[in-house]
């Protein structure tokens, strides 16, 4: 019992990460219909964005304030340079266009930055271990599990008590009936985007702080792993890319922990055979609801 | 009644294209602060694609596209909400998993001030009351009927000078759609100038004051109420004389 609670609790922690990371692709495509393949990107940038800040010599908690404001800019920007000139196209160019950023990105790190990981200086107050009982608890997985139900708290009461909030919702009902209450299409997207951008900024630091590197294909792995939370939740659901991201962060802990040891090298190949055993069941995902793309 | 002869829309050559698809055809049309302008037409006339067009919701041209005084057409259909004129889509298009006050005030977002929204709200639940008694219930749990009341009092939130209304009656009960339509005509003595697109030729012309007949995207009549009610083309194809 005691081993599973500790298992509970790590997958909480991964799955976690997972929920916020495919919460942000889920944002941006019920909105506007387009898998941000860059999402990991945003990451990554976060993650370089605290790497220098703690070199420059601010900080930690000022790093992780500006991580957070270079992640949001960065989402924005993109939408605004790469995203925008092809709103409305079909979703083949969306998401080629989404790769195409990524790999843009992805090449910059390497050229302009390293192509090598680049350690960061967490503070040693934060690789400790918390002992409650018989269960062992790192202090990142500690703060990543607060972190991740403070912001799924946050955004449910953005969505659901703010005028923009509202309109986030209708949009990913009905777009171009929203622009007919009056809500600007651009700062809709815009706003999406933000919150997508945040999202990421949060997963990424907290994926820094446990592996203490920031790399140029830091995110390319997370985020497929959300991509594939999303599906599982139902693309465009948000309460479904939460759900899908816990789920995925629990089936990856539990054969993790129980898998023979001659097996764990397969245990992605495992947790996606599970995946696929959902889909088959539920095709359109665990909370799929009805989403009209229209511009 | 009280039409006046302010011109609130005066649109000249409009045409509406999905890619080769010619929805519309170089119409014109103009509506006249206080009336009621029917659009009539069998499906594909290129009804619904006109209103479309007039908020910015479909692709258009036209020579001139003018509400108000203000030149429409490079607006956004969110600026043109914004400046008076807005839509009740065909088939309502609540938003469905939002409750009736959560469509309400996203109807009412142009309102900057809060006091304008409440009041906005107010006076929306005091000509429906249903509702108000609806209020906390999702959208998408309502009737046909309130639906399509919310889909009215979402657009009307936003405090139009011009509301154009694309088929309010479709799928909906005979009681029902009287209740529409006797909606409609309290709506214009408060001062509301509507463009309505109707298969409902009969109660259509009752409660304009001019109406248009579009064919194959082109008009092919039009007139005062009254003239088309007597023409012979209107009786052989809709009234069934």
């Amino acid at each position: 019992m005691d081993i599973f609670l500790q298992q509970l609790l790590n997958a909480l922690s991964l799955g976690g990460t997972y929920a916020l990371l495919a919460l942000g692709l889920a944002v941006v495509f019920s909105i506007i219909g387009l898998i941000n393949f860059a999402h990991g990107e945003l990451m990554t940038v976060t993650g370089y964005a605290i790497c220098f800040a703690l070199i420059w010599g601010l900080p930690f908690p000022l790093a992780v304030i500006g991580g957070l404001v270079v992640a949001v800019a960065a989402a924005v920007l993109m939408e605004r340079v790469a995203f925008r000139p092809v709103r409305g196209a079909s979703g083949t160019t969306l998401l080629l266009t989404s790769f195409a950023v990524s790999a843009i990105l992805r090449v910059l790190f390497q050229n302009v930055i390293s192509a090598r990981p680049i350690p960061v200086s967490i503070p040693t107050s934060l690789s400790g271990v918390i002992t409650i009982g018989p269960l062992h608890l790192g202090t990142i997985q500690l703060i990543s599990i607060i972190v991740t139900l403070v912001m799924l708290l946050g955004l449910n009461l953005f969505l659901h008590r703010t005028m923009a909030g509202r309109a986030m919702r209708a949009a990913s009902e009905d777009f171009a009936v929203l622009r007919l209450m009056g809500m600007r299409a651009n700062s809709i997207v815009a706003t999406a985007f933000a919150i997508s951008g945040l999202l990421a900024g949060v997963a990424g630091i907290l994926w820094v702080a446990q592996r203490g590197s920031v790399d140029p294909l830091m995110g390319a792995l997370p985020v497929l792993k959300a991509f594939i939370a999303a599906i599982i939740g139902g693309l465009g659901s948000l309460s479904g890319a939460v759900a899908g991201g816990f789920l995925l962060g629990f089936i990856e802990v539990i054969l993790q922990a129980y898998l023979p040891e001659s097996l764990l090298p397969y245990r992605d190949a495992f947790a996606i055979l599970l995946v696929i055993g959902v889909l088959l069941f539920r095709p359109q995902g665990l909370l799929a609801r009805k989403t009209i793309i229209k511009l | 009644m009280t039409t006046s002869d302010e011109t609130l829309l005066s649109i000249e050559g409009l045409t509406v294209s999905y890619g080769p698809v010619e929805a519309v055809r170089g119409i014109d049309l103009t509506v006249k602060r206080g009336e009621i302008v029917t659009l009539l037409g069998a499906n594909g006339a290129g009804k619904s694609s006109t209103l479309n067009a007039l908020v910015g919701l479909a692709p258009r041209k036209a020579r001139k596209m003018e509400f108000n005084g203000i030149n429409l057409l490079d607006l956004p259909p969110e600026t043109i909400v914004r400046r008076g004129m807005t839509l009740v889509p065909e088939g309502r298009r609540v938003f469905s998993s939002l409750t009736v006050n959560e469509n309400l005030m996203l109807g009412g977002a142009k309102h900057a001030a809060r006091g304008n929204l409440v009041a906005a709200k107010a006076d929306m639940l005091d000509l429906f009351p249903i509702l108000a008694e609806r209020l906390h219930q999702k959208a998408g749990s309502l009737s046909g009927g309130e639906q399509q009341m919310l889909a009215i009092a979402r657009a009307l939130m936003s405090s139009p000078d011009l509301l154009l209304l694309d088929e309010p009656s479709l799928g909906l009960a005979p009681q029902i759609v009287d209740r529409i339509f006797d909606l409609i005509g309290n709506l214009r003595d408060r001062g509301l100038t509507i463009l309505l697109v109707e298969q409902n030729v009969v109660q259509s012309l009752e409660i304009a004051d001019r109406g248009y007949v579009l064919a194959n995207g082109r008009v092919e009549l039009l007139g005062s109420a009254d003239d088309l009610r007597a023409s012979p083309e209107i009786q052989d194809a809709y009234l069934g004389v």
